[in-house]
């Protein structure tokens, strides 16, 4: 029923307005298994949603190949790819009333208006659209005309389901209800999912995986967990959550030296004695107090209140800036801009970026990463 | 580039009804539109002795009367776009920006002089100040008063192009935010400044815009001209057309149609390529109160007594034309009579259903090709789309007279031979009256976020059903703009269908035109009674119908 993706080579260049072209998505090789939901990940102008258009079919690729399960679909037009697309402004059908919005596919089937009555209200039931078939879209809330363009694109029983930033018009609390009930859907109907969002908490709750991408490439794929435990660049470990960087130098087998100080950590991924690199640690994964031991001394610089953190900016005496959270705040007490500070980094937490190459050039000085 | 066209068309043809379709209406402008224009230049180039010649510019340049009426043409068309222009901002500003009473009805008064047949504002100005006119003759007791000649067509003109440079200017008004003034007036710019340096400056491109315009119709304008410049003031569209059926020099006819076509041209050009880049837009999504505050009390009423006086003058004109078909004879004997409106519906009777005819015809292939023009041009990517917009609103710019011409020289001969045909005028109005269409359809499409055909295209709609089904239905209002001027334009169109009417098809315009020419102001203004009727009644009609297709298609069958 559902089908896996494969792309293979993809490429997509547009004319620029100077004359030349700019390559909006590079050398593309992505492999989705049917029934998963994968995530494109990325900053605007990534290539995300050029990707995803092209596997919509409203984008030509330049080159490459589209594959749903063994049939190519490069030159099937959109109308005939059997993907169903959720649109970052729903795209509801203004004229049309709830019923047939979510009909409208059905018809252009010409399925029996028995089994489209049956099929359409049923979905209307499993989206919670059940008392409002016949409003009017511009009477719906934005949840719910939400709600009707996924129940549109559920109907059909697609092959494979889009999604192109679909909650990004919500308001937070709505957008946390509705990605829920999206993934929800999506583990019980089983259909191949490519989810885009450039929003990482969104991307890390309803993915089975996660593919970041940079200027048109794919800078990592991987679960949630590997993505932010496990970042393989700079640029993901610090699109994804909030990061610390610090260029180490390898002492021995199990110790790195961070500004000055010996850190044992248990995972050196083979680096030798005397190699630099450079190492990502999270904020939560720092351990902060007033007094007793710790692995850096650091004066904090900046203390913000966040209700289930309290994040703090720490100057850390040969190394810089780094932020760290401490959980449970209101309980303890905020310690004040100015407080002398200790800090140890959980070991297992210090994570190795692993290309190196990357550090050429980089000054040793790191800096506080900032918020996906 | 050659790549980008190649993969457009490798899209396409995976649609082959959209490639038909793209193919037939590129061919069918390229035939009706552009071929016509080239025979005109052609023949401008032509001899007596059919052979290549610069004689007919010569001769232009040398003998006075061309040069009286390119300088005539010129200059009406200058003083006219002025003033309409200056009237026209004006009602804008009280109609958009000011709180006055009965503000609906004179929109609509002030408009409905686009409705009606050419000739509606000519005649009226005979019946006023003609030489048995109400005015000079019964009220002033005037003998030696002549309307004729520059006067007389500027006064015409800028009544029946005033309301088209209101429309325009409204528009630009509209899209203005006030909260602009309110904040000059906040920092303590003085009224006087504001307007100057703020209200003016932002619609600076909208004026201009309207007045070019202004200035093509007033160029293209033949009823006005014919029945009201007289013998002493030679203007270049009449005097094509004298040159064509009175002459039979269709070679300095046409010579004459290219120097009228020059001026059109650029001033379309500059208005399109150059200023309607330069319009501000202000508005933004929130509601603002539009209520101006630049204008003291005072100016305000006098603003408004200048508006409610054009409104009056409007009706007047009409109440004469009413009063006009059912009198006897205008000037000598005011006898109430309907022997007008019997001539009408017995002589002219033939000449009423062919309008209707090609009107009806017309009509619903112009609107409709003017909405899928549209949806090509802004919502499909293919090889010569600006190539096929800039050819489809081109007749807009064509004075109807060169298009006459231009049909006359291009289809009176193998391969296409349609002159003296219902076709040749159906086609005619089809092609000339499609831009508007055009226009307003890509304006509308261009504010409708694309996403919404693209997922009916997702759940399986090919691009024709996803014309029909999401596209129309969502631009129903241009489509009934479309509709409206189409029809308006064939029940009302002089300047072309002249050279295009033959004893088998007759227009009404054509015979009101006749009337006037041999003195029969009565019959000419029952004629124009009846088409404005008609108008009105097609105008209703057509927003009934589009109402309640709108509402039907809530409920879609395939």
């Amino acid at each position: 029923m559902t089908d896996a993706i494969r792309i293979s080579g993809l490429n997509k260049l547009f004319a620029s307005p100077d004359g030349g072209t700019v390559a909006a998505v590079k050398d593309i090789d992505l492999d989705i298994a049917a029934g998963k939901l994968v995530t494109l990940l990325g900053p605007s102008g990534c290539g995300k949603t050029t990707l995803l258009r092209m596997i919509a079919g409203f984008e030509e690729p330049t080159s490459g190949d589209i594959f749903f399960g063994d049939r190519r679909v490069n030159d099937d037009p959109p109308n005939r790819r059997d993907t169903a697309m959720v649109f970052q402004s729903y795209a509801i059908f203004p004229h049309l009333d709830v019923f047939e919005n979510v009909a409208f596919g059905l018809r252009l089937r010409k399925l029996p208006t028995a089994e489209i009555d049956e099929r359409v209200n049923r979905v209307l039931e499993q989206t919670g659209l059940g008392g409002y078939a016949k409003r009017s879209p511009s009477q719906l809330s934005g949840g719910q005309q939400q709600r009707v363009a996924l129940a549109r694109c559920i109907v059909m029983e697609p092959k494979v389901l889009l999604f192109d930033e679909p909650l990004s018009n919500l308001d937070a609390k709505l957008r946390e209800q509705m990605r829920i009930e999206i993934r929800e859907l999506q583990q019980r109907v089983g259909i191949t999912s490519v989810y885009v969002t450039h929003d990482q908490v969104e991307a890390m709750s309803i993915s089975d995986e996660i593919v970041v991408m940079n200027a048109g490439r794919i800078e990592q794929r991987g679960t949630p967990h590997e993505i932010y435990a496990r970042p393989a660049s700079r640029f993901v470990a610090d699109f994804i959550g909030k990061a610390n960087f610090a260029t180490v130098t390898v002492v021995d087998g199990g110790t790195l030296r961070i500004g000055g100080v010996e850190v044992a950590v248990p995972d050196l991924r083979g680096l030798e004695a005397g190699a630099k690199a450079e190492v990502v640690v999270r904020p939560e994964a720092v351990r902060m107090a007033e007094t007793g031991q710790g692995a850096f001394q650091g004066t904090v610089r900046r203390a913000m209140f966040l209700g289930n953190v309290a994040e703090y900016l720490v100057e850390i005496e040969g190394i810089g800036e780094w932020l760290v959270d401490v959980a449970n705040p209101a309980e303890a007490h905020m310690i004040d801009v100015g407080a002398k500070v200790v800090l140890t980094p959980s070991p297992s937490s210090v994570h190795i970026l692993p290309d190196r190459e990357r550090l050429v050039g980089r000054p040793a000085s790191s800096r506080p990463g900032r918020a996906g | 580039m050659t790549g980008t066209a190649r993969s457009q068309l490798r899209v396409l043809a995976r649609d082959p009804v959209l490639l038909v379709l793209l193919a037939a209406i590129a061919l069918s402008i390229a035939v009706f539109v552009v071929y016509p224009l080239v025979r005109v230049l052609l023949a401008s180039f032509q001899g007596d002795d059919g052979g290549w010649t610069l004689s007919g510019y010569g001769e232009l340049a040398g003998r006075k009367l061309y040069r009286n009426a390119l300088f005539n043409s010129l200059s009406v068309g200058v003083v006219v776009g002025v003033l309409s222009v200056a009237l026209g901002y004006l009602a804008a500003f009280v109609l958009t920006r000011l709180d006055v009473p009965g503000k609906r009805l004179l929109h609509y008064v002030t408009i409905l002089p686009i409705v009606s047949p050419p000739f509606v504002s000519a005649v009226s100005i005979i019946f006023l100040f003609g030489f048995s006119g109400l005015v000079t003759k019964q009220l002033l007791g005037l003998t030696d008063f002549s309307i004729y000649g520059f006067h007389g067509v500027v006064l015409s003109q800028i009544f029946t192009f005033a309301p088209i440079a209101y429309l325009s200017l409204r528009g630009v008004l509209a899209s203005l935010s006030p909260t602009l003034e309110d904040a000059a007036l906040n920092i303590g710019a003085t009224r006087w400044q504001t307007f100057w340096k703020v209200g003016l400056p932002l619609s600076l491109p909208g004026i201009a815009s309207a007045f070019l315009v202004v200035f093509i119709e007033s160029m293209a304008d033949f009823g006005n001209p014919l029945v009201l410049a007289g013998a002493a003031f030679p203007m270049l569209a009449p005097q094509a057309y004298l040159e064509i059926t009175g002459s039979f020099n269709l070679s300095r006819g046409a010579t004459l149609a290219i120097v009228l076509l020059i001026p059109s041209m650029t001033a379309f050009a500059i208005q399109r390529y150059y200023l309607s880049k330069r319009q501000y837009i202000t508005v933004t999504g929130k509601p603002t109160a539009s209520t101006s505050k630049i204008v003291s009390r005072p100016v305000k009423w006098i603003l408004y007594a200048v508006l409610v006086l054009f409104a009056l003058l409007v009706t007047a004109f009409y109440a004469v034309i009413l009063v006009g078909a059912f009198t006897k004879v205008w000037g000598f004997n005011y006898t109430p009579t309907l022997a007008h409106f019997a001539y009408v519906f017995d002589v002219g009777l033939d000449s009423v259903k062919d309008t209707l005819l090609v009107a009806i015809v017309s009509t619903p292939v112009s609107g409709l090709l003017g909405m899928i023009v549209a949806f090509l041009v802004v919502r499909r990517a293919f090889p010569g789309r600006t190539a096929l917009e800039f050819g489809s609103i081109l007749s807009f710019a064509v004075p109807g007279t060169v298009v006459g011409i231009g049909y006359i020289l291009a289809f009176n001969a193998p391969p296409l031979v349609l002159t003296g045909t219902f076709a040749i005028l159906v086609l005619c109005f089809v092609f000339r009256y499609m831009p508007v269409g055009i226009q307003s359809g890509i304006a509308v499409l261009r504010q409708i976020d694309p996403s919404i055909e693209e997922a009916a295209q997702n759940l399986g709609a090919t691009t024709l059903t996803t014309f029909r089904k999401v596209t129309l239905p969502l631009i129903a209002p241009a489509f009934f703009s479309g509709l409206v001027y189409a029809f308006v334009r064939a029940m009302t169109a002089i300047s072309a269908a002249i050279f295009l009417v033959s004893a088998n098809w007759n227009l009404m315009t054509v015979q009101i035109l006749n009337q006037v020419g041999s003195g029969r102001l009565g019959v000419s203004a029952a004629f124009s009674v009846v088409v404005i009727v008609i108008v009105l009644i097609a105008i209703a009609v057509i927003s009934f119908a589009i109402g309640r297709w709108s509402r039907h298609t809530s409920m879609v069958r395939f």
